[in-house]
């Protein structure tokens, strides 16, 4: 049961994994890779490190979509 | 520097990389095995210091010091990042001659903003508190105030922010967060002789005053993160938003 967990989770961190490098327009990049972050931290909370598993969620999902989309925002020099 | 010696330089460099990573993989304890050295021996130190949060304890006892580097690096990288995102004299003539502003918000959005900001904050304030007893600690909480703080962008407007957030201060709470970090450590000299030695009162495991300096180091590196994080987050908003138009961009 625990491995099937396991097995899911990693299959689903490698599509997500996978998803992001495929996305080509870094602002749809930014969502992917949110979406990777969330896949991440479900990993690590079956693998039993919930401390990891915060850092993940908010680093990973929060804190760096927000830098990315200001870099790409300032990058393409206009206000929406 | 030519290029085949780049290259040489390349496959040594890696080579021995793999060598040493191929090596040391094959000695670890094999995937979900019972036994595991490193955890008995960090278990037993933790208990040993009343601190319920194994991991919080060989973040902030058994191996602050790594810690503090880590809080060295993240704000030295702060002011790194406040030095290149800087604004340049075209920029700040750019930013006089009026800026920031909003779209439009819809109503739900910003419903769920003004729901979810409270709580976050809240949630924020407990993962750190929390650190010694619970998973989280300063690091994890602080990203999350920090982040917290930028739902009322998500909700409102970017001058609903800026009001909320004065970076001069949370520059200071960053200083001030760094330096009761390193201020502990040298209490730690002070009091048993050895730097960030946990010389506080352990109170009893599992209750809210236990675990001696691990959550004071938490409160501290709450403090710096938090701060920290707005920084950096707000020198990244001053550049889209108020000099991301215009002359100034085209440069």
């Amino acid at each position: 049961m625990n491995d099937l967990v396991l097995v899911v989770l990693l299959t689903l961190v490698a599509a997500a994994g996978t998803a992001v490098v495929m996305t080509n327009a870094p602002e749809r990049q930014a969502v992917t890779y949110a979406f990777f972050g969330v896949t991440l931290t479900l990993l690590f909370l079956a693998l039993q490190a919930p401390d990891v598993a915060l850092s993940q969620l908010a680093v990973g999902t929060a804190f760096v979509p927000l830098m990315v989309m200001l870099a790409i925002r300032k990058i393409r020099g206009g206000r929406q | 520097m030519t290029r085949a010696s780049r290259y040489l330089l390349f496959f040594v460099g890696g080579g021995l990389v793999v060598v040493l990573y191929v090596w040391g993989v094959v000695g670890l304890p094999t995937f979900g095995s019972t036994h595991h050295p490193y955890r008995d021996r960090a278990v037993s130190a933790s208990v040993a210091h009343q601190t319920a949060n194994v991991v919080s304890s060989v973040n902030f006892d058994q191996r602050s010091l790594d810690t503090l580097g880590e809080e060295s690096i993240f704000f030295a990288s702060v002011i790194g990042a406040a030095a290149l995102l800087r604004p340049s004299k075209q920029e700040r003539e750019a930013s006089e001659a009026g800026s920031g502003g909003g779209g439009h918000v819809m109503a739900s959005t910003r419903f769920i903003g003004y729901v979810v900001f409270p709580l976050t904050l809240l949630v924020g304030f407990d993962v750190v508190a929390h650190g010694h007893l619970t998973p989280g600690g300063g690091f994890q909480g602080g990203v999350i105030l920090a982040t917290g703080l930028h739902v009322m962008y998500v909700s409102g407007k970017y001058e609903a922010l800026r009001k909320l957030r004065p970076v001069t201060a949370f520059e200071h709470g960053e200083v001030v967060g760094a330096l009761a970090f390193a201020g502990l450590g040298f209490a730690g000299v002070g009091v048993s002789g050895s730097f960030l030695a946990n010389v506080l009162p352990f109170g009893s495991l599992g209750s809210f005053l236990s675990s001696g300096a691990v959550e004071v180091l938490n409160v501290a590196v709450g403090v710096e993160i938090t701060c920290g994080v707005i920084v950096l987050l707000s020198h990244f908003f001053e550049q889209a938003m108020e000099f991301g138009h215009g002359k100034a961009a085209k440069r």
